[in-house]
């Protein structure tokens, strides 16, 4: 390899390295997060603030009191939530853009029946609305594997235009068949009768506890069922997997279902246990962040947990960060962007290393 | 009436212009970059405070362009050098991008004794829609051609560039070649890393523009946050409408620009329907085109084969 004639081998190049332990890669994912901040700590620096001070309100934000540490709570657990359903499909290397438009028809779907169905007895309206919720995100799910499976359809842009058309489909609610006709000004929808509203358990809505439930599930159909395996398999290789009897289009469509349904869980507790109506922000950029998150933890559930967690924090202290030092709450964007770069960039270190000019021979 | 639509058309496909040109250079290196959004959020924000400060077009542009660069600037050293998964690269650009621009918005806002953003009126007068004696005035053809602002022309001489560039040039050429096959052009002894770089970072830069176009001509000179609003990824939609070609760009910028000002122009006697419709058609008509071209299936109608894919020489 180094013998090419006339050309000796370059000072530095680039080798796949062989796995790295475990406990290395997680140290030098931290470290990145870690370079991250402070790379967010001269950009504060930079427009004049003192970076220590700015995190410490982050931090302290989020948690000064027990409202805030409800707030905190309320803002994970749609990330959760959505993250889990983008892992389904991330592990099978189906890019998922779509979780947006997967929480809006899910927030549509249950919806339906909060404004319309509002006299069944409560337990049955919040299992009927959440089962809602899981066909409308199943559907606006499957619509893509089914061409994807069928025709090739590229998956990115067209779970990417599914989005803005759930989108719509809410406006066109609410300025039309839904708008409630008390309103005056701005045309919405009505908010939910108390007996379509998620109980309270400990001062937040019983969001929580589906989304802790999820994570089990979640967790355990992906490393202890067949059909979890059966995704990894097909998310490695399509031939691999056809050639091992995996029917992957069957694989394929059926995850995307669950994907779908468990965004659109999201939709129906953020709907009826945040909201409590339908708006055009149901989904707010959750889909997109939880994208982040879901990479963050290596797809994996209880890193999810953490990450969502921290991310929860972040957005809520920057809400406190705006009140103390008016900066915007786009901060919070601009750091989880700034912290997912840095790690995408030391998933490199883990993969590759570098060899100095006959170093390779050493070896 | 129809020539009345047909401008409006122009104006709003302007937009989409610039950031399809930008992603069809990306594509073209074997990048899907979906941070299109955030570089033309990065250019907006860059293009309209330089504009502020400044009142002064040709600097505004100039700061479009190296803001969105500064984006792909982040995109390229991650994926042609750390190789970085491409599609989650290009999301959090685009995360990053409008958080970013929207940040640096807000903190100008709070700042200025108005409590709003507008452009000066010398920028202004640059930026509305030209009026060149005779050639504006002629029926039809003039009022087609001649009543744009100047970002329209910039985009419909940057495409044919463009165009000329990619399939007339041999250093354009050598780009097709790395999108279909990086090894192979490797092996046949092009600058692949070279090109790459230099390709997205052009793009980046186009699209920037592109958001410059949106922050000061379609939210009408005033600083609104999320003024790049999805053109970005409609944007990227549109290079597949555009069969990967700048050239087609401009055609397909132009359907696109019109579905998106029809609601205005369809006479409500003839038919009506909901606002909310004609906001998703865009976006449902590439769906729609996604899936045609994609049951299609010709060869010569394709994405650059290595698209989305990381090149590593090492890696047979």
């Amino acid at each position: 390899m180094s013998e090419i004639k006339g050309k000796k081998e370059p000072l530095l190049r680039i080798v796949k390295r062989a796995e790295l332990p475990g406990k290395q890669a997680f140290a030098l994912r931290i470290f990145s997060v870690f370079l991250a901040l402070c790379a967010g700590g001269v950009f504060i620096l930079l427009i004049g603030y003192n970076p220590f001070e700015i995190y410490k309100t982050i931090w302290t934000g989020a948690f000064r009191s027990q409202m805030a540490i409800q707030a905190t709570i309320k803002l994970v657990i749609p990330l959760v939530i959505s993250a889990l359903g983008i892992t389904l499909a991330f592990k099978m290397r189906f890019w998922n853009i779509g979780a947006e438009g997967q929480i809006i028809m899910g927030g549509v779907f249950a919806s339906f029946f909060a404004l319309f169905f509002t006299n069944l007895p409560h337990v049955l309206l919040i299992v009927i609305m959440l089962i809602a919720g899981i066909i409308g995100g199943g559907i606006w799910g499957l619509i893509p594997a089914f061409f994807k499976a069928k025709y090739n359809t590229n998956e990115t842009l067209f779970t990417l235009m599914l989005n803005y058309i759930a989108l719509n489909v809410v406006v066109f609610l609410r300025d039309g068949p839904w708008k409630d006709p008390e309103s005056s000004g701005f045309p919405k929808i009505a908010r939910f009768d108390k007996n379509a509203q998620l109980d309270k358990v400990l001062g937040v809505h019983c969001g929580w506890i589906i989304a802790l439930i999820l994570l089990v599930v979640v967790a355990v159909y992906l490393s202890k069922t067949k059909q979890g395996y059966e995704i990894s398999v097909v998310g490695e290789s399509h031939a691999t997997a056809s050639y091992a009897g995996i029917h992957v289009s069957k694989v394929m469509l059926r995850t995307m279902f669950l994907s779908g349904a468990v965004c659109g869980i999201c939709g129906m507790v953020q709907t009826t246990g945040s909201d409590m109506t339908l708006t055009t922000a149901v989904a707010g950029g959750v889909g997109f962040t939880a994208i982040i998150v879901a990479w963050l933890a290596q797809l994996n559930p209880a890193g999810i947990l953490v990450v969502s967690f921290l991310f929860g924090v972040l957005e809520k202290g920057s809400s406190v960060m705006q009140s103390t030092f008016g900066l915007s709450t786009y901060a919070s964007d601009v750091l989880q962007g700034v912290i997912l770069f840095f790690v995408l960039g030391c998933e490199f270190f883990v993969r590759y290393k570098f060899v100095v000019r006959g170093g390779a021979k050493k070896e | 009436m129809i020539i009345k639509f047909l401008v409006a058309a122009v104006l709003a496909g302007a937009p989409l212009l610039f950031g399809t040109m930008g992603e069809i250079l990306n594509e073209r290196v074997g990048h899907l970059n979906l941070g299109v959004e955030g570089m033309m959020s990065l250019g907006a924000c860059g293009g309209f405070m330089i504009g502020y400060w400044t009142d002064n077009l040709f600097l505004a542009i100039i700061a479009a362009f190296l803001a969105g660069m500064m984006g792909a600037l982040i995109y390229a050293v991650l994926t042609v050098f750390l190789m970085a998964d491409q599609n989650v690269t290009g999301l959090t650009l685009t995360i990053f991008g409008i958080g970013l621009s929207n940040f640096i918005g807000e903190y100008m806002l709070d700042r200025s004794p108005q409590g709003t953003l507008k452009l000066p009126e010398h920028i202004s007068a640059q930026l509305s829609n030209i009026h060149v004696k005779g050639l504006s005035d002629i029926p039809v053809v003039g009022e087609l051609l001649f009543t744009y602002n100047i970002f329209v022309y910039l985009g419909v001489v940057l495409a044919v560039i463009l165009g000329y560039y990619l399939f007339k040039t041999k250093v354009g050429l050598n780009v097709c070649a790395i999108g279909e096959n990086p090894a192979a052009a490797d092996a046949a002894g092009i600058p692949i890393t070279q090109l790459k770089l230099f390709n997205i970072l052009l793009g980046g830069g186009i699209c920037g523009i592109g958001g410059a176009y949106s922050a000061m001509i379609i939210c009408g000179g005033v600083w609104i946050s999320n003024c790049v609003n999805g053109l970005g990824w409609i944007a990227v939609a549109l290079v597949i409408f555009a069969n990967w070609s700048p050239r087609k760009a401009i055609f397909g910028s132009l359907v696109f620009g019109g579905f998106s000002v029809l609601k205005y122009y369809i006479p409500k006697s003839l038919f009506q329907l909901p606002n909310a419709f004609y906001d998703a058609l865009p976006f449902l008509v590439t769906a729609l085109v996604l899936v045609m071209t994609s049951i299609r299936q010709s060869k010569d109608k394709a994405q650059p084969a290595s698209c989305g894919v990381n090149y590593f020489r090492e890696e047979r």
